[in-house]
Order: C-alpha cells, then structure tokens, then sequence
C-alpha cells in the first residue's frame, strides 16, 4: 500500500493549550501549520470536550483563534515513527500518513504519575484527571460517593467539576502537610489570577473536607470498589465509597522527544530561550518541559510558535510573561514535592505492570528497568511501560532506557508501505 | 438527527446521549469493568485519556480498543471480557 506524504512549514504535535497557542502564532506569522492530535477534538486534556462551550475566557480565545486563522488540524492523529530526520509517520482515520516538517513543535503534554498501593487495580479507582476526563465524556457521576486522593491543585479542579455534576465528595486526601500549604498559599498570592480561581474552587468545596498530610493505602472490593483507607503515617481511617481517583502530579510524555532524541536524560526536555530542543528546527511547549499548568503553557507555545516562524522580536515580547509563570510553576513544585513516605505504599503483592500484572515482589529486587524488562516483561504490554514506567521512576528512580519505534501501539499496516524513506 | 444513539453492550441494547464514549456507556449499563487481566482480575477505566489501555473492549469484532478514546455510534456491538 502506498502513503501519502505532505510538507508543512510548520508542524504541530499536540494540540491543548501549547499546540493551540504554538500553531495560531506561527500561522499568524504566515506559515503553513498543520496541528495534529489524537484526540477526537481540540483541547487536550485541560479544555477537553469544550471545542463548542469553553468554560474560560482562555479556551473560548484559543479554540476562535484556530477556527478563525489558517491551521490545518488532524484530529484522531497519532505519531508512531520518525522515519528521516524531517518526517514522521502518523495513524490517521484515513490511513497513514507522512508530515514532512521545516520546523517541528512538541506540545505531547503529560500524563499523570500513577503510585501503586494495594487494591488499586480494583475497578472505580480512577486518576483524577482520569475520573474529570471520564465525566467529561458522559461517565455516570451523580449520586455516587468519590474520594479524591493524591496531590495539587487538581484534586480540587477537580471535585469541583464532579461535585456540579452531582457526586458527593466523601474527602479530598493531600499528601502535602498543612504547614507546606500554607506556605504555598502566600507565595501564589502574587498570582491574582489564580488566587482568584483558588477563592472560586474554595467557595464551590465549602463542607467537603480537606486532610493535608492524608493519601490512600489500599482500595477494597472484589470486581468494585467498596471502601478506602486514608493514612497519615501515624493513623488510617477506612471511607466506604463508589469511586476513588487518584492523582500525584503529572509526568510528561516525552517518548516522541525521546525518540527524536531532543530529551536529553532529565525528567523534562530542556529548551532555550526560544523554546528550541538541542536539536535544530525542534521545538517544545507546555508540560514537556515543566509542570507549570496551562498559563505557562500557552506562553511557552506563543514563543515557540513564534520563533518556529522567524519572529523572534515579537517572541521577546513574551519572555517577562514566562518568567512570572515559570516562578508560579517552581512554588508549585516546592509545595507539591511528593513525601518518602509514598515510596513505601506498594506490598510485595501490589500489581505494578498492569498489562502484565507484574507485582512490586518481582520488581524490587532487579537492577534497573531494562533488566526488569528482560526478565520479567513488566512495561512490555499494551501501554508501553507509560503507567509503570513513571511509577518505577518515582518508588525506585529507575529511568527509561531509550525509545524506539513504534511509539505506541500500531497497526503493522501503518509500517509497512511503499514509501518507508529508507 | 437524533440526540441519542443506541449500542449493544454484551448482547444487551443500551441508549446513550450522542458524544457518550463506549467507556461512559459501559457504566451506563452497570458494566464496570471492561477486561480481565492475565491474572484474571477486573480492570476498568484508570487513565480516561488513552494511555493505560486498562478500558479495552472489542468493538465491532476488531480487539483491543480503548473504550475511553471511542465514541458510540448508532447500532455498534461492545463486547467486554465475562
């Protein structure tokens, strides 16, 4: 079978907030942007399923300005391959399909660090950006008892928007103890914005309780969730309840930068000030290169964009506003910062590799992910090591070896083909 | 064009809203898992955004499809695992 193949000025990878902001600058400036995504609609996860009501003023403004500028978008696109040093290979709904690129944006985004414990493979334990995703889509939520657990400011982003569509929010569970918090709360009041929009989470959560220095150590239920105990390190109360959506930050998806080999070895990709990788002509925005939330998101896109276009002056401009959202982002990261104590929640039973049902047992006692691999297949089934690889990077600092094609799961259609560039 | 779309989950009809993904529309029909794990264990929906592939069904015949990242159309077949 043959592909098609297309040539762009600029290509977009990603398309929340970063890609969004990355693709409306650059087409602004003249070029020609596709901006691709594998999702259904634009958004990505922040604005997902809002492409026809944005609930900010922000979304509303980026989801007119793509409509309104000259973007070609592919939805329901996901880059498998990199074929030569200026293409890449993509799943479409209509077959593969080659981008050829002159300057390349990452705005991959992030995922979030799951933290194994036991039970928590027992269905109706949920991430919490998982659980608003699942809502968002028509999951039904009314009436049903939701403990929040984890870590940030998701947790309540997020019992808000379950608590509107009508479930009772037992508790919210923070690892981070009072104290930290508090600290974090003065900080950010240098952020009006988002101070307001902490008063507004805070006013719609009146009555829900909040533990600081709380997280989950087990899920109970056969085939369901039925109950969930809560720890601080000296006590554990248990909570009977319907669903429990975990969420300890964010990691990034770096495996197509890794591919391309602009990663470098760190949790982020590093970028200069113009948000270009160590790799000419490749470009970064958003949560790939910091969990800073979609305001340092949609900034770091608009220099990226820029830049990728040749406009480097106008770029500038923006640089003072990324430096207050980059300071917001490292408070963030400060008051956050997971405790040991979460190193220590996994038995010797708790199933790690979900694919593969790998416990922590079998991991612990291997040298590093690649051995762990080997010998075990923990991170060889469907998800490619992207849950347990981020939870072995957090419990036991094993990295990920580097990445080879196909970046996720594919069809042997989507390889083979006429045209491999080789 | 109607607002709502009708699917088959394990031979059983359920109607769902138009925009519903098959993940929603699972638990719409009380299906709260969708696989079983090779320990044979119940999974369900963890991740909501296509990456832990825990929500997989079969889907018109065609295996491994992540429930979560499909929309239902009208008259489609889901089947989970028993």
């Amino acid at each position: 079978m043959t592909r098609s193949r297309q040539n762009w000025d600029v290509l977009v990878v990603g398309a929340g907030p970063a890609g969004m902001a990355a693709a409306c600058e650059a087409a602004q400036a003249g070029a020609r942007v596709a901006l691709l995504d594998s999702q259904h609609t634009l958004g990505g996860q922040i604005w997902h399923g809002e492409q026809q009501h944005p609930k900010s003023r922000a979304a509303r403004h980026w989801f007119s300005r793509v409509q309104a500028l000259d973007i070609t978008v592919f939805t329901r696109t996901t880059v498998v391959a990199a074929f030569s040093p200026q293409s890449l290979l993509a799943e479409t709904p209509k077959g593969p399909l080659v981008f050829d690129w002159h300057r390349l944006i990452l705005a991959t985004g992030a995922r979030e660090l799951f933290i194994p414990f036991p039970g928590w493979t027992t269905p109706h334990v949920t991430g919490a950006g998982g659980l608003q995703s699942l809502v968002k889509s028509g999951w039904p939520i009314q009436g049903k008892r939701v403990v929040l657990a984890g870590s940030g400011p998701l947790l309540l982003a997020v019992a808000q928007a379950i608590k509107k569509e009508g479930a009772h929010v037992c508790c919210i569970a923070e690892q981070t103890p009072w104290l930290r918090l508090a600290a974090f709360g003065q900080g950010a009041a240098a952020h009006i914005s988002k101070l307001w929009q902490g008063v507004d989470i805070g006013l719609s959560l009146l009555g829900v309780p909040y533990h600081c220095g709380w997280w989950p150590v087990r899920a109970e239920g056969q085939d369901l969730l039925r109950r969930v105990t809560l720890s601080n390190g000296r006590r554990e109360r248990s909570i009977e309840c319907d669903v429990l959506a975990c969420g300890f930050g964010l990691v990034p998806n770096l495996k197509l930068a890794s591919l391309l080999g602009c990663a470098g070895g760190g949790p982020f990709v590093s970028v200069d000030s113009h948000q270009q990788t160590p790799r000419e002509h490749v470009y970064c925005a958003g949560e790939l290169t910091g969990i800073g939330g979609v305001d340092a998101a949609l900034v770091e896109g608009r220099i990226a964009g820029l830049c990728a276009a040749g406009q480097l002056d106008r770029a500038r401009t923006l640089f003072p506003r990324r430096r207050s959202w980059h300071c917001f982002q490292d408070k963030m990261a400060q008051a956050f910062g997971l405790q040991e104590a979460l190193k220590s929640l996994p038995d010797e039973h708790t199933v790690v590799c979900r694919c593969e049902d790998i416990s922590y047992g079998q991991l612990v006692s291997h040298a590093n992910w690649q051995d762990a691999k080997l010998q075990t297949r923990c991170g060889m089934g469907s998800c490619q090591g992207c849950t347990c690889g981020a939870s072995l990077q957090f419990l036991l600092g094993w990295s990920r070896a580097s990445e080879r094609p196909p970046v996720l799961s594919t069809s042997i259609k989507t390889l083979i083909g006429e045209e491999t560039g080789h | 064009m109607s607002d709502t779309v009708t699917l088959h989950i394990n031979g059983r009809p359920v109607q769902v809203p138009q925009g519903t993904t098959v993940a929603a529309a699972l638990e719409i029909a009380g299906q709260t898992y969708s696989r079983r794990s090779v320990s044979h264990k119940a999974r369900g929906a963890l991740c909501g955004m296509g990456v832990c592939f825990e929500c997989r069904v079969t889907i018109d015949n065609v295996p491994h499809c992540r429930s979560c990242q499909t929309l239902c159309v009208q008259g489609m077949e889901v089947v989970t695992d028993d």
